[in-house]
């Protein structure tokens, strides 16, 4: 298996060590996001070197010492870092296994190895912790990992490594560190978008109890205190004491679509093999909306900073480490040797959060406090509020059919802010540096590249057999809200969008909605999980009245898992999801339970977006700012959620972290028109949106 | 401003004293002086159920919760939980991802199992409505609570 991550680092050594003591660190420069993808890595190693899985000790990425495997994102860890792994410890295995015949004076091929022992025909044996093989040394193309038949570790469902201490409150997220010294950190956020600081009456702050130091560079405000719940008193006082000027900037939010669709943007071509102007019998027109997401994550962004004989240490909870750095050293014009950037697991992470931005935070409130380190925790309100959020999306599509019923041309036109804002480039400057005196200005998110992905047009491209398509994407100019990488990116609306259009011509056909799709489905691995899935979940069956079931198919990225879910809603004007049925393909499996886990906690997320969550703003700000204003999913609205693997050993490893968002929510929302006979394209669907859809229809 | 005054509370069955404004919210009290980082700060409002920790047997949002309030009371966080079933079952079913809500489910549901021993699905579902999951974690942590029942699954 290629990886890009082996290819950027090929030196053995910079991967793994093995301890005389039985143990062997192994060094990925992909973090755990509470996504368990450390103990499918310790998984492959232990399989490839023939060790128990207990002997691995993955260690946390940090900039000194791990492999820089830029983001942790994408859902490529297991391809690239497990792809490294594979061959870095097939080598290895190797390399000891000839050490082991020479000092046993056997051939190679007469040894076994079983946890890390390698044991001649007679008895005699030797180990990894007992010969010594330098690794120090670049990995050869050609060492071969293990067959489909072979694998001990991978392929079973593992306990993950980190559950032990988080079940027991033990301290494994950065909000728990507590370094010698530590000092605790806030930052006072604008009022609004664009508002600048006129003054500030700092003396209320500065007579809270241990308040060691207030910061203020421009627009930016924070306050250093020996207690947290003091550094929160003085957060208050500073609020109080500020005096800004501001001004409306945001679009109206009643009118976002609108907006969308008539802001200045960059167009482009995804797919065109739109060859001859078409003649249509009829068509098919819809226009589907999705409005900002927040990430949400339980436990607002935290960063950690410590500055000390002119080096700069940092802990965070980031998804690219050597990226944060990059960007710290270039805003800050240090040298990266003089900067440390070390990951600490936060709460689950689904995409480019504010990590970034509360580590950048912590950054520039430790100079007032040399030696010390400060910790910086954000407010829910400003976690909610000031994060970068998933962008608000429209997805036009338009079809062509023939006189018989059938597809002619397929036209999708996708408008959005661009998904990717993550730090590093000079246009994607951390939050805080965007208010400082020597403001640094954010230019509009871009967009990956499809052959990355996409990120606007990700699953924008149709997976079925169409004689003729055109898809774009017309990119924002400008950006009103920060968006960027928020789980699946554009693949959330552009499934939602394509499947219900599908489904609808599978109505106008007269046809089932999974026969009409197996119609024109080629790819044999998409026609599977559609099958098991539709198989699985009784499909077809009545389920009685105001119930409804509803598919939705995508393969992640067009070039990742391939997953299908039937969903059961029941409805009038509410949408209540009573069943999820999941089937999912990505190749082989190392974890089947990690697998099952990130499949049904993708589905309910995606549940969640779906049906319930929307940013709110006014002219001014983001007015969604607690959990009463950003409502998710609750105990009582999660329904069963049943997960098919279709293994396929002999297949290569692919990422299940982003694969059902899509079809779960298209899954949904054509089983709220199976149940209503309405078609709700703009999303979430709440009471306000089908009863919106029911008046419209 | 109230005296940082020495605040007597009972957390796990220790007695400890903190010198700290008895204003100061429990949660920076467990986690910053008795280095307790089990409970969690998720919201600081009381609506998300990470910083749970038992009052009496009652599940209580500590970030919501002046410490002057527990004087004289039991306070039981997770790490004084000691090897409840619940901390088991929560391995078995692997019921998180993050594990950042999972203290407050642990002390939430331990509360619940010892007012409801023989609880129900939706029993449960209905106790652990005011605790936020958002990694989808909620159908294997409902499993976790059914396991730990004095009569199993």
């Amino acid at each position: 298996m290629s990886s890009p991550s082996l290819e950027n680092n090929p030196r053995l050594d910079s991967w793994l060590t093995i301890e005389p003591g039985g143990r062997v660190l192994v060094r990925s420069g992909k973090v755990e996001l509470g996504q368990g993808v450390l103990t499918a890595l310790a998984q492959i190693v232990a399989d490839e070197l023939d060790v128990d899985l207990a002997r691995v000790a993955m260690v946390a990425a940090s900039t000194d010492a791990s492999p820089d495997e830029s983001y942790t994102a994408g859902s490529l860890s297991v391809q690239h870092s497990g792809g490294a792994l594979r061959a870095v410890c097939a080598q290895v295995r190797a390399l000891h296994l000839a050490a082991a015949a020479e000092a046993l004076r056997v051939p190679a091929g007469s040894l076994s190895v079983a946890d890390g022992e390698f044991v001649a025909p007679d008895g005699r044996r030797t180990s990894y912790w007992e010969l010594t093989v330098p690794l120090d040394a670049d990995v050869v193309p050609g060492s071969t990992p293990k067959g489909a038949g072979d694998h001990a570790v991978v392929g079973r469902s593992a306990l993950r490594l980190d559950v032990p201490d988080k079940v027991a409150g033990r301290p494994r997220f950065i909000h728990d560190l507590q370094p010698a010294g530590l000092l605790h950190g806030r930052v006072v956020r604008p009022p609004s978008r664009g508002a600048v600081l006129l003054s500030v009456d700092e003396s209320a702050a500065q007579r809270v109890p241990g308040v060691v130091a207030v910061v203020r560079d421009g627009s930016f405000l924070g306050v250093v205190a020996e207690r947290e719940e003091n550094a929160l008193r003085a957060l208050a006082a500073l609020q109080a004491g500020c005096a800004w000027k501001e001004q409306d900037s945001l679009p109206p939010e009643h009118a976002l679509a609108d907006f969308l669709v008539s802001a200045p943007t960059e167009e482009t071509v995804l797919s065109d093999t739109d060859t001859a102007a078409a003649s249509a019998a009829r068509s098919v027109r819809a226009r589907f909306a999705r409005p900002y997401l927040a990430h949400a994550s339980i436990a607002p962004s935290c960063g950690l900073a410590v500055w000390e004989g002119g080096r700069l240490s940092v802990w965070s909870h980031s998804q690219g480490i050597y990226k944060l750095r990059t960007a710290i050293c270039r805003l800050l014009e240090l040298a990266p040797e003089d900067v440390v950037v070390q990951h600490v697991e936060g709460a689950g992470c689904y995409g480019h959060n504010a990590a970034d931005d509360a580590a950048y935070d912590a950054v520039l409130l430790a100079p007032a406090v040399p030696g010390r380190p400060v910790r910086v925790v954000w407010t829910r309100e400003d976690e909610l509020s000031w994060g970068p959020l998933g962008p608000a999306m429209v997805v036009d599509i338009a079809v062509h059919l023939d006189d018989a019923g059938a597809v002619q041309r397929w036209q999708q036109d996708v408008w959005s802010n661009g998904h990717s804002h993550r730090p590093g480039p000079p246009g994607a400057p951390l939050l805080a540096a965007t208010h400082v005196e020597a403001a640094v200005p954010n230019l509009p998110a871009s967009d990956p590249p499809l052959q990355n992905g996409g990120g606007s047009g990700r699953n924008a491209v149709p997976l079925y057999d169409l004689p003729r398509q055109l898809v774009r994407t017309h990119r924002l100019q400008t950006m009103p809200l920060r968006t960027s990488a928020l789980r699946a990116l554009g693949a959330h609306l552009n499934v939602y969008a394509i499947e219900s259009v599908v489904d609808e011509l599978a109505v106008l056909a007269g046809e089932d909605p999974v026969g009409y799709r197996l119609g024109m489905l080629s790819d044999e691995r998409a026609r599977a999980v559609l099958t098991a899935a539709a198989e699985r979940a009784g499909w077809g069956s009545d389920r009685g009245p105001d119930v409804g079931l509803g598919v939705g198919l995508a393969r992640y990225k067009n070039r990742g898992a391939w997953c299908a879910v039937v969903a059961e809603v029941e409805a009038e004007t509410s949408v209540r999801v009573r069943r999820l049925t999941i089937a999912v393909d990505v190749g082989l499996v190392v974890n089947p339970d990690g697998v099952v886990n990130q499949i049904e906690g993708g589905a309910l997320q995606a549940l969640s977006w779906t049906t319930k969550e929307q940013v709110r703003f006014d002219a001014r700000t983001v007015t969604s700012r607690t959990w009463e204003d950003y409502p998710i999913l609750t105990f009582s609205e999660v329904p069963p959620v049943d997960v098919v693997l279709l293994d396929r050993p002999a297949e290569a490893s692919l990422g299940a972290g982003e694969a059902s968002i899509g079809p779960t929510a298209a899954a949904i929302g054509n089983a709220l028109y199976a149940a209503t006979g309405l078609r709700v394209r703009t999303l979430p669907l709440t009471s306000a949106n089908v009863v919106a859809a029911m008046d419209a229809g | 401003m109230t005296d940082a005054g020495p605040v007597e509370l009972v957390v796990n069955g220790t007695r400890h004293e903190v010198a700290c404004d008895p204003d100061t919210p429990l949660l920076y009290v467990l986690r910053n002086d008795l280095g307790l980082v089990g409970a969690k700060f998720g919201c600081g409002l009381g609506l998300c159920g990470a910083c749970n920790v038992l009052v009496d047997g009652h599940p209580t949002h500590s970030c919501d919760t002046p410490v002057w309030a527990v004087a004289g009371k039991q306070v039981t966080t997770v790490e004084g939980l000691g090897g409840h079933p619940l901390q088991g079952t929560f391995v078995e079913e692997q019921a998180l991802q993050c594990g950042y809500c999972t203290s407050g489910m642990l002390v939430t549901a331990a509360a619940l199992l010892e007012r409801e021993p023989e609880v129900d699905d939706d029993g449960v579902r209905r106790a652990l409505d005011g605790n936020l999951c958002r990694c989808g974690a909620h159908n294997r942590i409902v499993r976790a609570v059914l396991g730990a029942r004095p009569c199993g699954r």
